[in-house]
This record gives C-alpha cells, sequence and structure tokens, in this order.
C-alpha cells in the first residue's frame, strides 16, 4: 500500500540508504534467508520484491492499489491486486516461508486478525510499522495539542489512510496476545540508522522512529 | 435476383472449401488417432488447421500457443485469406510485438467445431460425403484443448512455454492449466471466466435462436440445399458485438449522431451510426463465418465450468500445478468483469501458485484484449519476459 507517501526528493531521504533502498526494506531483507518463498503484503510498486528476487527469493505480493499492481507486473513480478483485511483468508497455511508487511499495519481495518493470518500463512511474520511512540510524535502532541504530522507522516488526521497507529510497545503487547514469538526487533531512528545497541523497549519506544520485527508461531 | 442466389452459392462454396482445404497448414488425424469428445463420441478421421509464426528453437521450449475466441481463428497475425484484413492480434503477435516471434514460436490452431479448416458442422462428414450440419458432434472447450495438445504432439512440442488467448481463448488457457499442468510453463488468461455466467448464455442463446429463426438456416442442412442463413447470423453477429464493447465505447464512438442525414428519416432505416455500424458488423461476418459453427463455439462456451469438473471446488483444477500465471481484465468488460478474474486468482491463490494478476483501466469493454491498450501490452512483454528468464530462453 503506498499510504506513506510524501518523502522530500530534495534532502537526503532518512528512510532510504545511499544506494536508494529503503531502509525498512533492507532490515527486511536481511531477515529473509536466500532461496526462501516470500508473500509481500501491500507491496506497493514491487520495490521490496525486486530487492528480495535479486537475493534469489520466490516472491509473491498483493497490493489493494491498481497502479501498484499494475507497475509490479510490468515489473515481471507476481502479484495480485487484494486486500490485507480480506483476501489473506485464501492463502493455505505454511502456503511461505515469510509473510511481510511493511509501513501497512497501521492502514488495516483489522491488524490483529492480518497479523494472525500471517503467521497462519508464513513460518514467519516480518512486520515494519512507524512507531507512534517516537519522541517527535510524543512531543508534537504534548507542545502543539494535535495530531502530530511528521517528514514521513506527513498527512492529516482526515485525509490519513493510517487508522492503527500503534507504538513499539502496543505491537509487543499485540505480538503476545497472538502468541508471537519475537525472534528478532530492530528500531530504526529518526536519521534512519538502526539502533543497534541493546536498549531496554522503552528507549527503543522513544528513539526508535520505526521498527522491524520478525515473527514466528510460539508452537513451532 | 439470380446474380444475388450465384452469389451465395459461390459463398458457400468458398466456405466448405476453407474448411476442407484451408489456406493454412493442416495436419489429419486418421482413425487411429480419434478424438475422444466429452459427448462420449469418438471423432475420426479429423483435421487441425493451424499457422505459425517464428521458429522452435533446438531447445523445443519457445513455443507460445495463443488460443482464439469465438469468432477468431488461426490467422492471429497474417493477412486474413477470406477478408483479406490484417490477423486479429497483430498489436500483440510479431517480430519485437509483446509475443515477440524474434524469441517465440507462435502457434494457433483453428479450434474444433469451428469453420476455418479444422473439422467442424461445415465439414465434409465421411459417412455421407455432405457437410456435417448439426450431425456433428456438440463440442467443448476441453475437447478443443485436446484436439491441440494431439497438434503439439504432431509438432513434437513436449512443453510450451506459454499459452495465452482472451474470452473463449482464455477459457482454452485455463483448461490447458488444468488438463495438462506439467506441459504449460505460464499460461496467460484475458478476459475470461472459469465458468459462463447466466446472463453470457442468455445472450449466445438470442444469438442461436436468430440464426434457428432464419428460413434459410433449414435445420441446419443450408449447405446441403444451397441455402444461406446469412440474416440470422449477421442478427446473432450484431447481439454479440453489443456485449463485447461498452455503453462508454459506444457513446464515444457514436453517441446519437446520425447517419449520412441530419434528422430522422421517419423510417426503420439505419437513421443512426451505431446502427449502420451494426449492420456493417453483422453483414461482414458472414462473410467468414459458417452459422452452425456459431452455435457449437457458443455453445462450448456455455458448458464450460471448470470447478464442476473437480467437485465444484475451483482450486483443485490447479492443485500443485507450478505453471506461473497472469491473469488480466478489464474494468469496462461487462461480458467476462474482473470480480470472474478475481475468481480464478483466489482459487490459484488458495494452491499457492505463482500468479500476477492485472486489472486495465479502460471503456473499450471486452473487445479491450484486442486494442491498443499499452499498460496491457506491457504487462504481457513483462510477464512473458520474466517467465523467459525462469525458463532460460535466450534473450531473455
Amino acid at each position: 500500500m503506498l499510504y506513506r507517501q510524501g518523502n522530500a526528493v530534495t534532502s537526503p531521504d532518512p528512510a532510504r540508504a545511499a544506494n536508494g533502498v529503503r531502509v525498512d526494506h533492507l532490515l527486511v531483507a536481511d531477515m529473509v534467508s536466500p532461496g526462501s518463498r516470500v508473500l509481500d503484503v501491500g507491496c506497493g510498486d514491487g520495490e521490496l520484491l525486486q530487492l528480495l528476487e535479486r537475493r534469489g527469493v520466490d516472491g509473491r505480493g498483493i497490493e489493494i492499489s491498481r497502479e501498484g499492481v499494475n507497475a509490479s507486473v510490468a515489473k515481471g513480478l507476481a502479484v495480485v491486486q487484494g486486500d490485507a483485511d480480506t483476501d489473506l483468508g485464501d492463502y493455505p497455511n505454511d502456503a511461505f516461508d515469510y509473510v511481510v508487511l511493511t509501513q501497512t499495519l497501521q492502514a488495516t481495518r483489522r491488524p490483529r486478525e492480518v497479523l494472525e493470518h500471517m503467521l497462519r500463512i508464513g513460518r514467519h511474520a516480518i512486520v515494519s510499522f512507524p512507531n507512534f511512540g517516537h519522541w517527535s510524535i510524543r512531543l508534537g502532541l504534548l507542545f502543539g495539542g494535535k495530531m502530530p504530522r511528521t517528514k514521513n507522516l506527513p498527512d492529516t488526521w482526515y485525509t490519513t489512510q493510517n487508522i492503527h497507529f500503534c507504538t513499539i510497545k502496543d505491537f509487543r503487547d499485540l505480538c503476545g496476545d497472538v502468541g508471537a514469538k519475537m525472534e528478532r526487533a530492530v528500531a530504526v531512528n529518526f536519521w534512519g540508522k538502526p539502533l543497534r545497541l541493546p536498549a531496554p523497549w522503552w528507549f527503543w519506544n522513544f528513539f526508535g522512529e520505526q521498527a522491524v520485527f520478525l515473527l514466528s508461531r510460539k508452537d513451532q | 435476383m439470380a446474380d444475388v442466389e450465384l452469389k451465395a452459392r459461390r459463398d458457400i462454396s468458398d466456405r466448405v472449401r476453407e474448411a476442407e482445404h484451408p489456406h493454412s497448414q493442416v495436419v489429419r488425424f486418421g482413425a487411429d488417432k480419434p478424438l475422444k469428445l466429452d459427448a462420449g463420441i469418438e471423432l475420426a478421421p479429423f483435421q487441425i488447421a493451424y499457422q505459425t509464426y517464428g521458429t522452435l528453437n533446438a531447445a523445443r521450449n519457445n513455443a507460445v500457443l495463443v488460443c482464439h475466441a469465438l469468432t477468431g481463428d488461426q490467422h492471429v497475425a497474417n493477412v486474413h485469406p477470406v477478408t483479406g484484413k490484417s490477423g486479429w492480434w497483430e498489436i500483440m503477435v510479431g517480430p519485437d510485438k509483446p509475443i515477440d516471434t524474434n524469441h517465440y514460436f507462435v502457434i494457433c490452431a483453428n479450434v474444433v467445431g469451428a469453420c476455418m479448416g479444422t473439422t467442424g458442422p461445415a465439414s465434409i462428414n465421411p459417412n455421407t460425403g455432405l457437410p456435417w450440419g448439426l450431425d456433428f458432434p456438440v463440442v467443448t472447450i476441453r475437447d478443443m484443448v485436446r484436439a491441440q495438445a494431439m497438434l503439439l504432439d504432431h509438432l513434437g512440442i513436449e512443453t510450451l512455454f506459454a499459452v495465452t488467448g482472451g474470452s473463449m481463448g482464455g477459457m482454452q488457457v485455463l483448461q490447458w492449466a488444468a488438463s495438462y499442468p506439467e506441459r504449460v510453463f505460464a499460461a496467460l488468461p484475458i478476459a475470461c471466466a472459469t465458468r459462463h455466467s447466466a446472463q453470457n448464455i442468455a445472450f449466445h442463446e438470442v444469438g442461436r435462436q436468430a440464426i434457428m429463426a432464419d428460413p434459410e438456416w433449414r435445420q441446419g442442412r443450408y449447405l446441403i440445399e444451397g441455402a444461406d442463413p446469412r440474416r440470422g447470423l449477421a442478427v446473432a453477429r450484431m447481439g454479440g458485438h453489443i456485449t463485447y464493447l461498452s455503453d462508454a465505447a459506444l457513446h464515444r464512438k457514436f453517441g446519437r449522431k446520425f447517419q449520412d442525414r441530419s434528422k430522422p428519416t421517419f423510417s426503420f432505416d439505419a437513421d443512426f451510426e451505431v446502427e449502420s455500424y451494426l449492420r456493417y458488423q453483422g453483414s461482414s461476418f458472414v462473410e467468414r463465418f459458417d452459422a452452425n459453427s456459431y452455435l457449437y463455439l457458443t455453445r462450448s462456451m456455455d458448458y464450460f465450468d471448470l470447478a464442476a469438473d473437480y467437485d465444484g471446488v475451483l482450486a483443485n483444477a490447479f492443485k500443485d500445478v507450478k505453471t506461473r500465471f497472469c491473469v488480466v481484465s478489464f474494468t469496462s468488460d461487462w461480458l467476462f468483469p474482473t470480480v470472474e478474474s478475481r475468481a480464478i486468482v483466489h482459487a490459484l491463490n488458495a494452491t499457492s501458485a505463482r500468479v500476477s494478476f492485472a486489472e486495465i483501466v479502460t471503456d473499450k469493454g471486452h473487445d479491450a484484449f484486442l486494442l491498443d491498450e499499452p499498460e496491457f501490452l506491457t504487462i504481457v512483454r513483462a510477464f512473458l519476459g520474466s517467465a523467459g528468464k525462469a525458463r532460460g530462453l535466450a534473450g531473455h
């Protein structure tokens, strides 16, 4: 889903690495083992899938916007038009090694069900999302008294597609509720740099601008 | 009157000749290789007329089978021998076109039941020496695909790189993937469905009744009796043609414009441009198509219900399929609307097949698959390109 638009192109984009690849995409790609089967839910114009296929991954995608689907298919990617909220039910159990959801969870109507489907369809789930607990958002609300708008979340409250924001701590709680095991978690700071130091959750929740989680089912 | 009758007789003999000795390559199967029909009949002898474009490579792995639609034929990308017009898919097939004949060996066979050289109701029944007419057995989409598989065996092609087609051609693509999954590397069904809807069966029935209501149809014996149900077939074509377009496209093309006049004539002449256009479509169609073939081919589409062959579960039709799919629909296609393509995609997802699905925005209706739709052409090219890379085809 191309919901998180509006990244400025004039100045160096903190959401992108020096080679132009989105930082969260690189983090996701590093979590995926080569040769595996991946379903990218909300794959946009197929940028991550292309990155993954270059690394020898067998990738599939679902995308809600027709423009995104057609752009992906025109790149030769296996992408279908569909809605994360309604169409994940069509996929059988354990069909993929990884089911990926980048920057889309907050735009789904039922995030919990989406996450549960991901853990059912894939042996692993990888989720990246903007952290609403980031200091700039907290300060924005505390001092501005208005719904915060940042460089990476530029929309107004009445135009945004992001209807289910959460913080890193919130997401950790949801993982517990759905019985997901957290295998890895990485937070990325305001300048697009991963916070790699071992740090307590409150630190990540305060300084992490976005987060990427690698999950698996507890019963595995 | 005598002239008209003479012309009709000449047209008829031309059509019978085209059915028996077409302007195409022909493979004839004798009594030892009958076509086993779903109707429980073995059709033998029978023949298949086909066209090819490009070159089969040494590995014999670059063949693309194009399946034609109801009123199409095997003349995909060459001048049509009867009408003199260019091939029906020249926008798609040819050197440097999306289905690039520099890379692929393209085959298109006239379907069984049609009238351009593959055995059908206008062909000669060997038991009587006369055209089959309604004695010809009713054929299905699966029968068409079985016949195509026999053609490939004859050509020594074990696996197709790709099979594609729109509308009835798309039905054949789906049947190919279900019947011979191991023989299809990539499948590109366009503007089609896994079963014909009640509305579509209804339209077809109107067409058939128009043909049968023409006294010249003579209970299907017109070729034997020297008659020609031109008016019935033309009306069938006119009705069908409307379903291939869209309200928006008709409005854009014709609106309420008058034909060569500025005001209504208060008669039943073709006052409106759209009437004149439809009449032309009808009258040109009858020059190249056999009325009985129209009955048989519409029937084959009506009978098509892929899931029914697999306990009503569509996904079972594609169980363990290794074929990669690209499904395409068009927003203004009301004959095979996007929801039908989505059902295909859902079934393929349920089997974790590798599938792409694109819906193309256009107001050109069902016929959009035959027209210059740049995004559609790009997608076909890209899908075949990436499949070709996976197949290890040269030039990919």
